[in-house]
């Protein structure tokens, strides 16, 4: 399984919830697929993708925030399933790609390569309720519907292969996607449309 | 040593003063009772992490999502958080208005705070991360609103360094 072929899948069901994607590959493969006001493309702070959804969902309770993590990134804050677990905001869907690598710069091995190391494991053993862990694209898509019908903390780690986008680059500014970020946010208390 | 009640009742009161009505930390000493008083108001939201640095996440998930955030952690924390103060706020451009307890300084009796006490307006420095003392309670709820009003002018993070004679009687 691709981790692209899963962003094209949830892409049409993005137009709403607000998103949160970790650097690199992952950033650049929903980019790709077209930007949207409510995409925000975290491109350094390694681990802090989730933490970023958790302080949305917990302050915009009516939003949905999604969270596109990596192995790599999330080893560097395991601390965040017990965050989220603790404060298990319902509104949040926390998606791990786990493709044993660290891809985005340049494809060395990571924490999880060998597979003895077992993300979704950690995430229960963190304390949160609704874990799933996937391997095809049919197994994805029934858990991210699942997780997108479902009223409660959901975190899914899907096992993906180690293949990024060919090119990168993006037009848009880092602080130009927070400032949009931002006021998309503040545009849904006026009731302004989701997507532009 | 005890810490302030008063002092800590005074700093709690001065952000809820400042129209702040959430925070996240991480617990210490010092911090004791104002996250006692901060848990216990059904108007304020405490999110407590199990690392400083997530907090700079929280913080900016709150600030996008409009709502006045302050952080509360020690200096150690500020230590470890300061990759995600890095590469998430000061790249992006995101306000911190983070009160420290500025620990391991004059008068420190435990030599495992000396340290990062030594180190910490270095490193603020370092960081361009403007700060200020809070010393006095009749002067720290002004400063708290300072330092919430100038981290979201400038977008920028800022600090107030909750030093010994504010914290402990
Ligand atoms: C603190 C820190 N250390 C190292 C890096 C270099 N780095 C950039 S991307 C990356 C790997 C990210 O791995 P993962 O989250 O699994 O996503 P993938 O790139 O595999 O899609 C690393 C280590 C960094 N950005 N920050």
């Amino acid at each position: 399984m691709e981790r692209a072929r899963c962003i094209e899948m949830m892409y049409p069901e993005l137009e709403e919830p607000l998103v949160v994607t970790i650097m690199g590959a992952a950033a650049q493969e929903l980019y790709n697929l077209g930007h949207r006001e409510n995409f925000f493309y975290l491109q350094h702070a390694m681990g802090l993708a989730s933490s970023v959804g958790l302080g949305l969902a917990l302050h915009r309770p009516a939003e949905r925030v999604i969270v596109f993590d990596g192995d790599g990134s999330v080893m560097m804050n395991l601390g965040t399933f017990a965050t989220l677990a603790r404060y298990r905001p319902k509104n949040l869907i926390h998606i791990v790609f786990d493709n044993g690598s660290l891809l985005s710069t340049g494809g060395f091995d990571s924490q999880t390569t060998s597979g003895i190391t077992d993300i979704a494991a950690i995430a229960r053993g963190a304390g949160v309720q609704e874990v799933v862990s996937v391997s095809d694209p049919v197994a994805f898509g029934e858990a991210f519907v699942a997780a997108m019908e479902r009223d409660d903390l959901s975190v899914i780690v899907a096992k993906v292969s180690a293949v990024g986008p060919e090119v990168y680059g993006m037009d848009l500014q880092l602080r130009e996607n927070a400032f949009r970020f931002r006021r998309h946010i503040q545009g849904l208390d006026r009731g302004v449309g989701a997507t532009p | 040593m005890t810490v302030s009640y008063d002092n800590s009742k005074t700093i709690f009161e001065g952000i809820k003063a400042a129209g702040i009505r959430s925070a996240s930390a991480l617990p210490e000493t010092w911090l004791g009772l104002l996250l006692q008083r901060a848990e216990d108001d059904p108007d304020f939201d405490l999110v407590q992490v199990a690392k400083e640095e997530e907090a700079i996440g929280i913080a900016a998930g709150a600030h996008f999502a409009g709502t006045p955030h302050v952080l509360l952690m020690q200096n150690h924390g500020f230590l470890a958080a300061i990759n995600g103060i890095v590469s998430l706020a000061q790249l992006y451009g995101l306000p911190l208005c983070m009160l420290i307890a500025f620990r391991g300084h004059w008068g420190e009796p435990y030599p495992w705070h000396t340290r990062g006490g030594i180190v910490t307006e270095e490193v603020l420095r370092a960081l361009g991360i403007p700060f200020e003392y809070a010393r006095d309670p009749n002067q720290v709820a002004r400063q708290i609103r300072e330092a919430w009003t100038f981290s979201q002018s400038s977008l920028s993070p800022v600090a107030l360094l909750l030093t010994r004679e504010l914290m402990e009687d």
